[in-house]
């Protein structure tokens, strides 16, 4: 049975699935980064759908938006569109794909030899829908000190970034 | 997405997330480019965000996304100090190509 939602569904998947292609086999890396902004944000809308709507809001801000924008900040700071775009030794190639394909049959293997799930009817009012509201809740009872860490984490990482890209030259002139 | 098609669909969630995991393996081994290695580094973390999402939705869990939240703030980061780094080594040795940087003296 065929309907609007999974020939939706799956023709996002198709779309994430070239477009991830194109971005890891395209010599250009600006062209690489905006084909992971397409990835991203058809998973955004699979997140919607999967009654994330939260996560598909962060998905969509934080990394379609915020993180993409650094990466091409970068590529366009560096000129670096050109720059590595030759691909490793040449036996590197084929042993990276076969490596590559084991992962992807032990996926499938896994997924056949798993038992269908089974997803009970739920009434309305228990389904755990993703909202603010209630990834909020759950961020500050349950997982209050995971929160904290990653605030820690997060304020870390600003101060690595700025001690690391801190010019050197003001040093050695003074 | 309602139960009937969620069911449908699942093995198709879960078929993509490991076929964007495969390829952002393939990504990282095999281009030479620092910035397209990261972003490929990205894509293998967005398709594990979407098996956690798969699974949350099939236990009726809200704890899926929580921790989907904390996969995006760890790569947001990550995504930080990378990219100061490759800012960093492209500052000194003019490349970000990962096989001219082979020696940790700058």
């Amino acid at each position: 049975m065929l309907n609007l939602e999974i020939i939706i569904f799956a023709v996002l998947a198709l779309i994430a699935v070239v477009a991830a292609v194109l971005m890891i086999t395209t010599r250009n890396a600006v062209h690489s980064a905006l084909f992971l902004v397409v990835v991203m944000s058809t998973l955004a809308v699979f997140f919607l759908g999967l009654w994330a709507p939260f996560v598909a809001m962060v998905q969509v801000t934080v990394y379609a938006g915020a993180i993409m924008v650094l990466f091409l900040f970068v590529i366009m700071l560096l000129g670096a569109e050109k720059i590595g775009a030759r691909l490793g030794r040449s036996w590197q190639v084929p042993v990276a794909i076969g490596l590559a394909l084991v992962v992807l049959g032990l996926g499938v293997f896994l997924l056949l030899n798993t038992a269908p799930i089974e997803v009970v009817d739920l009434p309305a009012e228990e389904i755990m829908l993703g909202s603010a509201e209630a990834i909020g809740a759950a961020l500050y009872s349950q997982w209050l000190f995971p929160f904290e860490a990653v605030s820690i984490l997060l304020l870390v990482a600003m101060i690595g970034a700025v001690v690391m890209t801190r010019h050197e030259g003001k040093k050695k002139s003074a | 997405m309602s139960n009937a098609n969620f069911v449908t669909l699942f093995p198709v969630i879960i078929g993509l997330s490991v076929v964007l995991f495969a390829l952002g393996v393939i990504g990282v081994l095999t281009r030479r480019n620092a910035i397209i290695i990261f972003m490929s580094v990205e894509l293998m973390l967005n398709a594990a965000n979407l098996a956690f999402i798969a699974f949350a939705r099939s236990f009726n869990q809200i704890d899926g996304q929580v921790f989907v939240f904390f996969v995006m703030v760890v790569a947001a980061a990550e995504v930080a100090v990378g990219l100061a780094l490759i800012v960093a080594v492209f500052r000194t040795r003019q490349s970000i190509n990962v096989d001219d940087i082979n020696q940790l003296k700058g």
